[in-house]
């Protein structure tokens, strides 16, 4: 009874005020919607339009802008300064990339195996992930001290050399790598991981019965089941690497020589040490079109490669 | 391989590793309790001699870190129970909701992921600087109200709700508030605490926007505090490693704790994100 009578109102209301109806719909769905919308559009698309905006003029903050138009722009191109950040940018990554989805494999493939103390590994291999890369840098510096840390302790007892590390300027970006990929691997890990446990065991079962040896099960059966994933691990560690700041600014802030300087760390200099805001802001955009291409990149080729993830 | 160990051989390449990950963390635990002396020496030792607190102590006592956590705190706090409220609102007016501009406005929030922080520090500075809040810790946390990320996650999770239940609800009278509120929202238990260790994670460990954001010493989060602590005193390493203590136990004790939480949170954000 109840339920008919319901119904019919609704009908009658529904007849009788069809507009009234839309826009209580409407402001409902957006006092839901709004919000959240408002600060995360206002928050982003707002300032990235701002943005260019002060890309193409001469500012420092507080005297008014003068416009220059693409001058920044191309000034940038022959920057020495911006050129070897973009070299030291681009060498991060190409280390990194690699690197973190290889390890990743690896260690997934190995925490996936049933054996005893696996749940003590996990943990352990995940832990530095939680811990945040500014800490990360801190411990770091310490670990790696040329003077009384326990890298160059490892290598005594391993019989090679002491080094500088991150005091040297043809060592500190490698250094670098290597604490990110410490502070990162458990993500590309975990992802890996999931996507393991993920392959039916029927296909695995049945390589192997077929009488395919383990490489060839893991070449031919496993490598291609985890190509989405990898698809996806190399554009968000590309993104990882070409915006990593806090790692840098807690150990070498850029130096030693400038020989740390990456694109993102001579953004924050320019914009918030040297006050040169439109100078900053047009190197922000050069930096975002080029990590935009990059993406677009790696899915078009992975595209052509036959897998489809976005 | 299996006939020549006792054990499986995979403990060869796991034990070593695991070692690496976790050796440096518990080192700075260890050096967080030595005295400098006992840290200014080569071959470095891994365990003091006794318990010195004299980092701690200095710590303490010379910088406002006590502050630095509380500020660190507070602006997680706020990051995480904004996100929950507004994101899980967000995500179920997109999901379920029928409003206009609705493909529209989640389309624009799905493509500002790609925009890069960088791109948005210089006009977040400037725009936050206008407005007053410049050097106070409404600038940390107000980028962390709500985010893209968020809205999607809750979203994703409502459209896979089976929608029988609200329909229910609503013909015996709630109204789309109380639906959502008390049918949808418990319900959605495993996606809040998704969400919740998501933004933990991203507001409690950010360094570069509140390092642009506050330049007050004692509006600083705490790794804002620790970056710049450790700008002017590299050598105080137990000071340093009792502040890294400080910045990393917290999330460390809750990833042991909720260690499938974390988890399942690193993997959405792999698959899904």
């Amino acid at each position: 009874m109840a339920l008919t009578f319901a119904a019919s109102s609704h009908a009658a209301v529904r007849q009788a005020r069809p507009r009234g109806r839309r826009i209580r719909r409407n402001l409902t769905g957006w006092a839901f919607a709004g919000p959240a919308t408002v600060l995360v559009v206002g928050l982003s698309l707002f300032p990235a339009i701002w943005a260019f905006f002060i890309s193409r003029a001469r500012w420092n903050g507080i005297s008014p802008g003068v416009p220059v138009g693409w001058a920044n722009y191309q000034r940038l191109a022959t920057d020495p300064d911006m050129l070897a950040a973009a070299r030291h940018t681009l060498l991060l990554t190409v280390l990194f990339v690699p690197s973190s989805i290889v390890l990743g494999i690896v260690i997934a493939i190995a925490l996936n195996q049933r054996i005893r103390l696996i749940g003590f590994y996990r943990t352990c291999i995940f832990v530095p992930y939680v811990a945040s890369a500014a800490a990360t840098g801190i411990l770091a510096g310490f670990v790696f001290n040329p003077q009384f840390g326990a890298a160059n302790d490892v290598l005594r007892h391993l019989g090679i050399p002491q080094q500088q590390f991150l005091e040297s300027p043809t060592q500190a970006l490698y250094v670098i790598c290597v604490i990110a990929l410490w502070g990162e691997v458990g993500f590309t890990t975990v992802i890996y991981l999931a996507a393991l446990q993920d392959i039916p065991r029927e296909l695995v079962e049945a390589a192997t019965m077929d009488g395919a040896s383990r490489w060839r099960v893991f070449r031919h059966v496993t490598l291609p089941e985890l190509r989405p994933v990898t698809v996806f691990a190399a554009v968000w560690q590309t993104i990882t690497a070409v915006q990593l700041f806090d790692l840098i600014y807690t150990t070498t802030r850029g130096g030693p020589l400038n020989s740390t300087q990456t694109v993102v760390y001579y953004i924050y200099e320019l914009a918030f040490q040297t006050q040169r805001l439109g100078y900053g802001a047009a190197a922000a955009y050069l930096l975002f079109a080029v990590t935009l291409l990059l993406t677009l990149g790696i899915i078009w080729y992975s595209r052509r490669r036959g897998s489809e993830v976005f | 391989m299996r006939r020549f160990l006792p054990f499986s051989p995979w403990h060869l390449l796991l034990m070593p590793l695991a070692l690496l990950f976790v050796l440096p963390l518990v080192q700075m635990v260890l050096t967080s309790f030595m005295s400098s002396a006992e840290i200014n020496q080569f071959p470095p030792k891994l365990l003091p001699t006794s318990l010195h607190l004299e980092g701690y102590r200095a710590l303490l006592t010379e910088t406002p870190a006590l502050r630095w956590f509380g500020n660190t705190v507070l602006v997680s706090a706020v990051s995480v129970l904004a996100h929950l409220v507004l994101c899980s609102m967000a995500g179920y007016g997109f999901a379920r909701l029928k409003f206009a501009g609705r493909g529209v406005a989640f389309l624009v929030i799905i493509a500002t992921v790609m925009i890069p922080i960088q791109l948005l520090m210089i006009p977040t500075y400037l725009m936050f600087a206008r407005i007053g809040i410049v050097d106070t810790l409404a600038a940390a946390f107000v980028p962390w109200l709500a985010s893209a990320f968020g809205i999607f996650l809750m979203r994703q999770f409502f459209l896979a709700l089976p929608v029988e239940l609200e329909e229910a609800a609503r013909i015996d009278g709630c109204g789309t508030w109380r639906t959502f509120r008390s049918i949808v929202l418990p319900l959605a238990r495993p996606a809040l605490a998704t969400l919740a260790v998501f933004t933990l994670l991203s507001s409690w460990n950010d360094l570069l926007w509140p390092l642009v954001a506050i330049s007050d010493n004692r509006t600083f989060t705490l790794q804002v505090g620790l970056a710049n602590f450790q700008g002017m005193r590299r050598t105080e390493w137990s000071q340093l490693m009792a502040g890294n203590v400080l910045a990393t136990a917290p999330l460390i004790l809750a990833f042991l704790f909720a260690q499938r939480k974390f988890i399942a949170t690193m993997t959405f954000t792999g698959l899904k994100g």
